[in-house]
């Protein structure tokens, strides 16, 4: 029976236009505002994803990543005693203004790591190298941010705290949650640009011995840094993430906008699958007083089903990798994972053939009778 | 053989009821082709229907080869209608979307005739009424006649031993009425095979072996073909 599925779906192409038509905008709709609440995530905590640290220190109570406050310099020795420990090193990651060269004034986040440390520096390099950071007023700033920062070329300066910065390198796609982008330097250069005190940093980036569990040198630490949170770099994320998303509204919103769209979505996708199937009611009726089993009729009306979600999956996801491609240079990413090109995909199927559950319970109730009335 | 006795058709309850059938008694025999006639609300549909396993009937016995099938439950009726009957309806009732051929073969691969053999009977069923030639036309690419010889080819599909039909010519111009009228008397008749059509049509009562006339939900007059002649 698989050809009158096949043939019922492809007879009438304009039936056909419109169903695809409902599916795709539904799928595209649910992969776009699904896509920019992964983008929110995954922006609103980078700088930790990127960090390569495993374990962070900070001061204190504090609220996520961008809230750090100043933490002695001397728990790197302490850190440094416990086993497991390979490598203490000092982050800073502060807000503080920078100068355009006509004169107004962004704010921005020093990002502040110590060279070759491979902790909490810069990813997605374009132009430059680290050892152009080693000069005494170099920082990399994203291409994203360059119009805003008034920066036009590599080599262009702008003033930090009083003091030189000059874009001796350029990062692609290192986008920050709030407005401030991120502008990396040496953790030297950042000490002046934030005003920390010689003997202070913002956060020390732990990395450990292959191999050790994390937990374990976690609570270790705990024991000898006092005053001092200790978090595993996926804790670190998770809390900054948390915050921005939620505690904040936008993200809230585009959460909001996601779970819309899907409600949205499968209202479509199921009147459209709907409509489709009751449109052929009467062939069912004559199935049916053929002699058709209730399953032959199941089975046609799965398979279009099917059929036309696997058909309007392959459109939207298309579309979806456009925009969400197009997306990336913007200031709102639309992330588009393979497990959620997945998701959607199940999520395609279950709703056109859910959809077509409902109207499999009209298409056996039928009466068969109904083939009698003209 | 068919054996209906004091057969009773309610539809709807209460003030509402329509008494569709007050007692019918119709014995239909094998090989024989019986034409049913009567006013437009006498009932006629109704019947047919609960002789195709379509509709329930209210009280009362139908009798198929022996078996009694006025009591069975609603999920046994596919499968008796699938291995008893053929139906020709009024409308047509064809897959819009599938050719001549694919909408007989429907009726084989129903019935687990598939593949090259159901594509094979197909042809040859359409051969038989005239439509060799229209094989891979959908429906609408045929003309009211045309269409009504392709549902006439379905229903044969399988070679079931009861044929129903519901004003199989109503739908059409007189001239093509009696060429489906014909091909279906033809080619329905087979020792053994049962056919039941109802009609409207005087001009086509000629190729009843009997004609039985109901009115009111009730039989009112037998005529036989030689009565009539
Ligand atoms: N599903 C139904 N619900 C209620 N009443 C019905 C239903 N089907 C038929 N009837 C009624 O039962 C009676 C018999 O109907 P039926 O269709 O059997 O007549 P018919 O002889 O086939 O008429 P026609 O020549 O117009 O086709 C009519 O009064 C009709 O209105
Ligand atoms: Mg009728």
């Amino acid at each position: 029976m698989s050809m009158l599925a096949w043939k019922n779906l492809f007879h009438d192409r304009v039936r056909l236009a419109v169903t695809l038509v409902g599916i795709v905008f539904s799928l595209v709709l649910i992969v776009v505002q699904f896509g920019l609440f992964l983008g929110f995530l995954d922006t609103s905590s980078n700088i930790v994803a990127y960090s390569g640290a495993d374990l962070w220190t900070a001061a204190p109570g504090i609220p996520h990543v961008n809230g750090g406050t100043p933490l002695n310099e001397s728990l790197r020795w302490k850190a440094l005693q416990v086993p497991g420990v390979r490598k203490v090193t000092k982050f800073a990651l502060t807000f503080v203004n920078w100068k355009l060269p006509a004169g107004s004034t962004e704010s921005v986040q020093i990002a502040g790591y110590e060279l070759g440390s491979g902790m909490g520096g810069p990813w997605n390099v374009v132009r430059g190298t680290e050892s152009d950071l080693a000069a005494e007023d170099s920082v990399f700033i994203d291409e994203l941010y360059a119009a805003k920062l008034g920066i036009r070329a590599l080599g262009d300066s702008a003033e930090v705290t009083g003091r030189r910065a000059r874009v001796s390198g350029f990062t692609h796609g290192i986008r920050s949650f709030t407005t401030a982008p991120y502008i990396f330097t040496s953790f030297k250069n950042a000490q002046n640009y934030a005003r920390l005190a010689e003997d202070q940093t913002v956060y020390f980036l732990i990395r450990l011995d292959p191999g050790v569990n994390p937990e374990v040198v976690r609570s270790q630490l705990r024991q000898r840094l006092l005053n001092a949170d200790i978090y595993t770099n996926e804790e670190m994320r998770r809390k900054t993430m948390f915050y921005w998303v939620f505690q904040t509204g936008a993200g809230v919103t585009t959460l909001m906008g996601a779970i819309l769209s899907l409600i949205v979505g499968a209202v479509v996708v199921a009147q459209t699958i709907y409509s489709a199937t009751i449109d052929h009611i009467r062939e069912f009726g004559t199935l049916k007083a053929m002699g058709a089993a209730n399953w032959v009729i199941y089975q046609v009306i799965l398979l279009q089903a099917a059929i036309s979600a696997v058909m309007g999956y392959s459109v939207a996801i298309v579309v979806g990798e456009f925009v969400s491609h197009s997306s990336q240079t913007g200031n709102a990413p639309i992330n588009l994972p393979p497990w959620m090109a997945a998701a959607t995909f199940c999520l395609a199927l279950t709703m056109c053939m859910g959809a077509s559950v409902l109207s499999i319970r009209k298409a056996t109730q039928i009466d068969p009778a109904m083939v009698f009335r003209g | 053989m068919i054996q209906v006795r004091n057969l009773e058709k309610r539809y709807g309850t209460g003030s509402t009821v329509v008494h569709a059938l007050r007692g019918v008694d119709l014995d239909v025999f094998p090989g024989e082709i019986l034409m049913l006639m009567g006013p437009s609300g006498s009932g006629k549909t109704t019947l047919l229907s609960m002789l195709g396993c379509i509709l329930q009937a209210s009280s009362g016995s139908i009798n198929i080869d022996g078996r009694e099938i006025a009591g069975l439950p609603e999920s046994r009726l596919p499968a008796l209608r699938l291995s008893h009957f053929g139906f020709i309806f009024q409308g047509f009732n064809l897959f819009p979307a599938l050719s001549a051929r694919e909408n007989v073969e429907i009726g084989l691969r129903l019935k687990g005739i598939g593949g090259g053999k159901a594509r094979r009977q197909a042809t040859d069923l359409l051969d038989r009424v005239g439509l060799g030639d229209k094989l891979d036309k959908i429906p609408a690419d045929l003309s009211g006649g045309q269409k009504q010889r392709v549902a006439i080819a379905r229903a044969l599909a399988g070679d079931p031993p009861i044929i129903l039909a519901d004003e199989p010519t109503a739908a059409l111009d007189s001239h093509s009425g009696t060429a489906v009228m014909e091909i279906l008397a033809s080619l329905a008749r087979k020792k053994d095979r049962t056919v039941v059509i109802v009609t409207h049509d005087n001009r086509v009562l000629h190729y009843a072996d009997r004609t039985v006339h109901i009115a009111d939900g009730l039989i009112v007059d037998h005529t036989s073909q030689e009565q009539a002649a």
